[in-house]
């Protein structure tokens, strides 16, 4: 069995160790690991967040998470920590307040051990695209993470942390919890405030959690989820406890595999392993039909333009006015921009970035931003008539498991690999990676989508797999 | 040749709410530097705006007021550019889908009624400031102004002279005062008045190339700038050259518009919709709260004041042209309601005179409305003549004390008292005999020689009727 949240807490109730003592094995796990799964290494802080929680337990005063060891995606505001979203730019970048992720995560009483790499401002598949280096596979460190949520993953599948926060834009939850074998959720668009994080696709981005297991996700959303009066694009809507119904039985549910997850560009072995867990929950009573989401095909291309004109707009603020990378001896305002910019992001960053300022330009607007708006609607139609007859969605995440290091160089391909993943994104769905496999020693993951507001089903799907299932219990040898 | 000026203003007014337009920070003009600019005013990475209700409610106020249609689902975009003051790099604004469109407003200008269009009005937010005096090599930037809402309200090309432009301006200016969502303070910057200016050859329907006028910070200067410009505009074209779409500054110094940037220069804005801001739709409960809001409009305050108080036209024009007027007016008149017409003349001949005079507004009178009323109770009970009055006005705007103070000290009570003034016109008929012999004689106009004398021996203090009576009486017993 692994380490999760429910059995540690187990633990530091029946005081079988402490927090300090839980929180000082993972504080050495880091030092020793060779993943460069963190950016920052808050050990201080997650000590004297340890001696805190405790003094609470001692007290008897305190939950689930309380003394809990976490890894914090650095794209989230930290007050008072350095805050880098895996930029150059923002290196130097203290932040003087909290993300709500951060203050729900603090108020838990759940101890921070650092805050983990990714690519830069969540841009990239392979978290090769972090100015603070790649981070490795901890199944084999010769192979990508994923991204960008890579740094997340590994700490997660790497035992370096019982669990981390993601975000996922296009797949940055999914794609790297398939890709190391572990559980991520990314939730429907506005269920987790988006406050403090900091900004790639403000239309896509979203928070969630990466995991050992379905219940620990659960337990995490149970805290993490909720309207915010500081993000307007949260919803106002009754909160759910995903605990309560993740025993229920999944029965008679309807799975719709789409024939567009099962195109030429997957991976035979991958195909077989998500097939093979198909059949599982046949056995356990679901129903699967093929299903078609016609419109899958304009998924990357819109995707892209959307994104990366919602991008090139909100990193604008990266000026080296106020804070971040300031370029040396600006000679006028003009030159402490261009240089700020130049010296400070990153080449796929800057790709991205004229790319949606390309597309957003006097002339172009209709022909692509409104156009790509357009598709996102059919993309998101697609869906909705699913799932008027099935209840989940099942395929793959990734096309492939976990690619070697350095190994695609083109951008258009790497674009390739959130192919499953983008469409969620587009339609604002709630989707989950489930590990469902091993392929060459190499996590396979499986990919449940959701209509709106579902995450209480996906949870107990997965949970219900889970039960019949051990891919999730698998841990990489320590090297 | 005959030419023909086409303009069109853009209004910047500040809404007054107590909190920025998209953060809680507070809104207030003045204070230390950067004190007000919160995370979300600064841009730090991560932050996000909310939307605040009382904005969207006080620009419903202003679509109500001028007739015009409330868009009950409108949209803010980006306007994305660099510039150090506009922290997030864009500012947020409507471009498609303002909140208001389609108004109007009422002008007059010599005697003659002319209605302005107004396109469209949408709320947005302001920038920041620089401050370049303060470091020596340095530029510094206060955020304390960044996110202060603005309502930009953008005329139709209506308006055809520097006159009317002033009008229309005024009248906004008015308006927005009238109705409480800016406190109109342009000192401070609170409303902003942009001139777009072209002119063409009477007759012809084509627009003139235009030119767009900033920084104007009064009607004065908005007047003179677009005076200059048309000036500049029919050189331009009477020597055959041709009028380059720009943006000038306007230098009030040397009363000129000075060329900024060309429209080549001008930014590609790229705007698009706010991803962070969901559509606002405006709901029926939320337009009924905007209404329930308004108070009674100037035009409507203008007929009451002629319907139900009496008022002249003109009078009412004039008192119901500033809110804070017709407030004043409206105080001053509680305690006076049978004598409205000299509560009016009070207003417009006295009080109006000394603030145009000093330069300053209604507001810092130094005579209130309750300090008048006194004075004009004492015109109403005979205790001081309006002569009598106009000195105590006088001593009072000097601060001098109220009206009862006044005349008090200066013993200016008026002398009502029959035996004093009968004792006084006696002494004044046998002190000038040749001249009551005329007046018996029938030379009626030298009974003002008489009530002139009586009111020098008294200071000017007895009671003009009386004396009139005293003397009348007096002429009719001598002849019996």
């Amino acid at each position: 069995m692994q380490n999760t949240i429910k059995s540690l807490a187990n633990g530091l109730k029946n005081k079988e160790f402490s927090s300090v003592e839980l929180t000082t094995d993972y504080l050495n796990f880091i030092n020793k690991s060779d993943l460069n799964a963190f950016i920052t290494i808050t050990d201080e802080l997650a000590i004297s967040q340890a001696k805190a929680a405790d003094q609470n337990i001692a007290n008897n005063s305190f939950n689930i998470l309380t003394g809990m060891p976490y890894a914090h995606k650095d794209i989230f505001c930290t007050k008072g920590v350095k805050t880098s979203a895996g930029s150059k730019m923002l290196d130097n970048f203290i932040s003087p307040y909290n993300a709500t992720v951060s203050d729900k995560l603090d108020n838990s009483g759940a101890v921070m051990l650092g805050k983990t790499n990714l690519d830069e401002f969540a841009m990239g598949s392979s978290n090769e695209n972090s100015y603070y280096g790649a981070v490795k596979n901890p199944w084999n460190l010769n192979k990508t993470p994923g991204g960008s949520s890579g740094g997340s993953a590994a700490a997660v599948a790497g035992e370096l942390s019982v669990f981390a926060t993601g975000t996922d834009t296009g797949g940055s939850i999914r794609q790297p919890s398939s890709l190391c074998g572990i559980t991520g959720i990314k939730p429907t668009y506005g269920l987790v405030s988006r406050y403090g994080m900091i900004a790639y696709a403000s239309s896509f981005d979203q928070a969630g959690v990466m995991t050992k297991t379905a219940e620990d996700s659960a337990i995490l959303l149970n805290l993490i989820a909720g309207f915010d009066e500081k993000d307007s694009t949260s919803v106002n809507r009754n909160n759910e406890d995903y605990l309560k119904t993740i025993n229920d039985s999944i029965q008679g549910l309807t799975i719709g595999l789409p024939k567009e997850f099962f195109s030429d560009g997957l991976d035979d072995k991958v195909a077989n392993k998500i097939m093979l867990a198909v059949k599982e929950f046949e056995s356990m009573g679901l129903k699967v039909k093929d299903i078609s989401l016609p419109h899958s095909n304009y998924a990357i291309p819109s995707y892209y333009i959307i994104a990366s004109c919602e991008c090139s707009s909100n990193l604008l603020r990266l000026d080296g006015v106020r804070y971040g990378h300031r370029c040396q001896d600006p000679k006028d305002l003009q030159d402490l921009y261009l240089r700020s910019r130049s010296e400070g992001f990153g080449d796929e960053v800057k790709r991205r970035i004229m790319v949606g300022t390309y597309a957003l330009s006097a002339g172009y607007y209709d022909a692509y931003y409104l156009k790509a708006q357009k598709a996102r609607r059919l993309i998101s139609d697609d869906f909705q008539k699913a799932f008027q007859s099935v209840d989940v969605i099942m395929g793959p995440v990734s096309p492939t498991t976990a690619f070697d290091l350095a190994s695609i160089h083109d951008s258009a391909s790497m674009y390739l690999s959130d192919i499953y993943t983008l469409s969620v994104n587009l339609a604002g769905l709630p989707a989950m990676s489930v590990p469902a496999g091993f392929s060459q020693n190499l996590p396979v993951g499986l990919q449940l989508i959701g209509n709106h507001w579902s995450e209480a089903k996906l949870l107990n799907i997965a949970h219900k797999f889970q039960e019949q299932t051990n891919f999730h219990n698998q841990t990489p040898a320590k090297i | 040749m005959k030419w023909e000026t086409i303009i069109g203003l853009e209004i910047h007014a500040q809404l007054n709410t107590k909190a920025k337009i998209f953060s809680s920070a507070a809104t207030k003009f003045g204070e230390k530097p950067n004190s007000q600019a919160c995370e979300v005013d600064i841009g730090f990475p991560g932050v996000l705006p909310v939307l605040n209700k009382q904005a969207v409610i006080k620009a419903l106020k202003f679509g109500l007021a001028i007739e015009a249609k409330i868009n009950k689902f409108n949209i803010f975009d980006r306007k994305n550019y660099f510039y150090p003051d506009l922290p997030k790099g864009y500012q947020i604004s409507q471009l498609n889908f303002p909140i208001v469109s389609a108004g109007k407003i009422k002008i007059k200008v010599d005697d003659t009624t002319k209605i302005i269009g107004i396109t469209r009005a949408h709320l947005e937010e302001d920038a920041g400031k620089l401050v370049h005096d303060m470091f020596n090599d340095y530029t510094a930037v206060d955020l304390n102004r960044a996110g202060t809402p603005l309502l930009e309200i953008v005329s139709e090309p209506d308006i055809r002279n520097a006159k009317e432009a002033v009008e229309y301006a005024k009248k906004i200016h008015s308006l927005v005062q009238y109705i409480n969502i800016c406190d109109g303070n342009m000192a401070e910057g609170s409303f902003r008045c942009d001139a777009n200016v072209s002119i063409r050859i009477k007759g012809t329907n084509k627009f003139g190339t235009r030119t767009e006028i900033k920084n104007i910070n009064s009607f004065k200067f908005l007047e003179k700038a677009i005076d200059f410009e048309v000036e500049r505009q029919k050189c331009i074209l009477e020597d055959g050259k041709k009028v380059v779409q720009e943006t000038r500054l306007y230098d009030q110094v040397k009363n000129q518009t000075n060329s900024m940037r060309l429209k080549e220069e001008a930014n590609d804005y790229r705007y698009f919709p706010d991803p962070d801001l969901l559509p606002v739709e405006i709901s029926d409960s939320l337009l009924e709260q905007a209404k329930a809001d308004l108070p009674e409009l100037p035009e409507q305050k203008k007929i009451r004041f002629i319907k139900e108080i009496g008022l002249s036209e003109y009078d009412a024009e004039i008192l119901t042209s500033q809110k804070s007027l017709a407030d004043y007016f409206e105080a001053l008149i509680t305690n006076h309601k049978e004598n409205p017409k000299l509560c009016v003349n009070w207003i417009i001949g006295e009080l109006l005179y000394y603030l145009n005079k000093e330069q300053i507004e209604i507001n810092q009178s130094p005579i209130s409305a309750q300090d008048l009323s006194i004075l004009i109770a004492r015109i109403v009970d005979q205790t001081i003549s309006g002569k009598i009055a106009k000195d105590v006005f006088k001593e009072m705007w000097l601060n001098k004390g109220s009206a009862d103070e006044i005349i008090a000290i200066k013993g200016l009570k008026q002398i009502t008292n029959e035996n004093e003034i009968n004792n006084i016109v006696d002494e004044i008929i046998a002190n000038n005999p040749s001249q009551f012999d005329q007046l018996k004689s029938g030379n009626e106009k030298i009974i003002g020689f008489f009530v002139g004398q009586v009111m020098k021996a008294t200071k000017g203090k007895a009671n003009p009727k009386k004396v009139n009576q005293i003397l009348r009486e007096k002429l009719d017993l001598s002849k019996q």
